[in-house]
């Protein structure tokens, strides 16, 4: 029973071993950890998600690689694990906080979203025919009724709100070093910093503005939301935006 | 005979200052008989909306029982109270998707939405049959009495009006519209909702 391949429970993912494990979750799992590391924290004014973004070849052009994605204008996303599958799943979540402002006229609050993701994640682990999604996400959103939140999503479609977390290789490290540096009333601004300085702690190679990607959530102030609508546009101000690369460098620099 | 006259009713919906007020007849019927003098077509939908929905009288408790299951649903899950323009939207989608065999219902919306800054302001919003949203800033209304409470309002309602005021300028627009339509009538309510209270009464018109 106890063979080194996993035995007769690891083909059928929804069989449970005796053990009381789905054996087909843990591997997932495992891919995840084999990913590249991303972590994400909460600061008093915002949230910082970001990622290393490897290339296993100096002749890829990583300029086109999104490791860090927009859903809507009040949500992003990083992932851990593999790459296509992480893409779907984007997708899926796009459609989802679009049908959601189809309905309500507005967009998703993070952890409706965030509910909606797990529940995509969960389906592939009672499903004929699918495998589960080899991705741990990080989900950093802002909403009128909770504010800024951060979520992280696991191969099961179990999840989490974290005050910081970090996924992917090396992350049991990271959430050491995230640990020591946490406080509550750290600022946006230095909670990039403290971001930047968690993946360089495992990092191979350089760090620099083609490696690294960020996105970042701002609170809006109370001026913003009592102004309501941009002028022009009709729509909110948005709270989830990535950094370009020259903020990036500009970060990396100090 | 059109479907929308088939059981008559009217509501109509004012802004006041820091306050709103929605108000309906309470009659049903079949065409020119009377069947009822009490027929609620206004619901509460959470402590700061109420939404009133004129039309076909079955379409009535279909659509009413459609919104407290799609409501109860939206508090549950988002763990919150819906805001009346969310309600609106709501309201709309709902109609919309029966675009190709719309409930013959025309929902009015009146409800105290929060601001930004934590205090209230009155909304309201009406719909044609298939969900197409007017967000109005006076008044809005609906049903068999619709061009006689158009009237009316135009004549009586102004702006800043305070909550006793805006509950005489709505029933005064609502008794005297509904007595020149067939089929609205026979006594009204009228709900009148500031940020901490409601107060509802029953009115007797011209029971004829």
């Amino acid at each position: 029973m106890a063979s080194a391949d996993g035995g007769a429970y690891s083909y059928s993912l929804t069989v449970f071993s005796p053990s009381g494990k789905l054996v087909q979750i843990e591997h997932a799992l495992a891919a995840v950890s084999q990913g590249t590391t991303s972590l994400g924290i909460k600061a008093s004014n915002g949230i910082v998600i970001a990622t290393e973004k490897k290339s296993s070849s100096i002749l890829i052009d990583d300029s086109v690689i999104e490791k860090v994605a927009v859903v809507c204008p009040n949500i992003g996303i990083v992932y851990s694990g593999m790459g296509p599958d992480f893409r779907i799943l984007v997708t899926r979540a796009r459609k989802s906080a679009q049908s959601y402002w189809k309905i309500h006229g507005e967009y998703p609050p993070t952890k409706v979203l965030t509910q909606e993701i797990a529940t995509i994640m969960q389906q592939a682990t009672q499903s004929g025919g699918v495998r589960p999604y080899g991705v741990s996400l990080l989900v950093a959103g802002w909403d009128v009724t909770r504010g800024p939140s951060l979520y992280q999503v696991d191969p099961s479609g179990s999840f989490w709100a974290w005050k910081a977390s970090a996924i992917g290789r090396n992350m049991i490290n990271a959430k050491t070093f995230l640990e020591k540096r946490y406080n509550d009333d750290i600022s946006l601004e230095d909670a990039i910093h403290t971001a930047l300085l968690t993946l360089k702690e495992g990092f191979e190679g350089q760090m620099t503005e083609k490696t690294i990607e960020i996105g970042v959530i701002t609170v809006p102030t109370q001026t913003e939301l009592e102004a309501g609508k941009v002028e022009g546009t009709g729509r909110y101000k948005p709270t989830f935006r990535k950094l370009t690369e020259e903020e990036v460098r500009d970060y990396l620099a100090l | 005979m059109s479907i929308m006259e088939y059981n008559g009713g009217s509501v109509i919906a004012m802004v006041g200052k820091d306050c709103v007020a929605i108000a309906s007849d309470l009659r049903l019927g079949v065409q020119s008989l009377s069947i009822s003098s009490n027929f609620q077509k206004i619901f509460p939908v959470t402590d700061r909306i109420y939404v009133g929905l004129p039309g076909l009288a079955s379409d009535v408790t279909t659509l009413h029982e459609q919104f407290r299951y799609r409501v109860n649903m939206y508090t549950i899950k988002e763990e919150r109270e819906i805001e009346p323009q969310t309600f609106a939207q709501m309201v709309s989608s709902t109609l919309y998707e029966r675009r190709f065999g719309p409930y013959f219902i025309e929902p009015v919306i009146a409800g105290m939405q929060r601001t930004p800054s934590g205090s209230y302001e009155p909304f309201i919003a009406a719909t044609d049959l298939i969900g197409c949203l007017n967000f109005a800033k006076d008044f809005v209304v609906a049903g068999t009495a619709s061009s006689e409470l158009f009237g009316a309002a135009e004549g009586l309602w102004e702006p800043d009006l305070e909550a006793e005021d805006l509950f005489e300028t709505i029933s005064q627009t609502l008794l005297n519209a509904v007595d020149r339509d067939t089929f609205s009538g026979w006594g009204a309510v009228v709900h009148v909702m500031t940020k901490d209270k409601v107060i509802t009464r029953t009115l007797k018109g011209r029971m004829d």
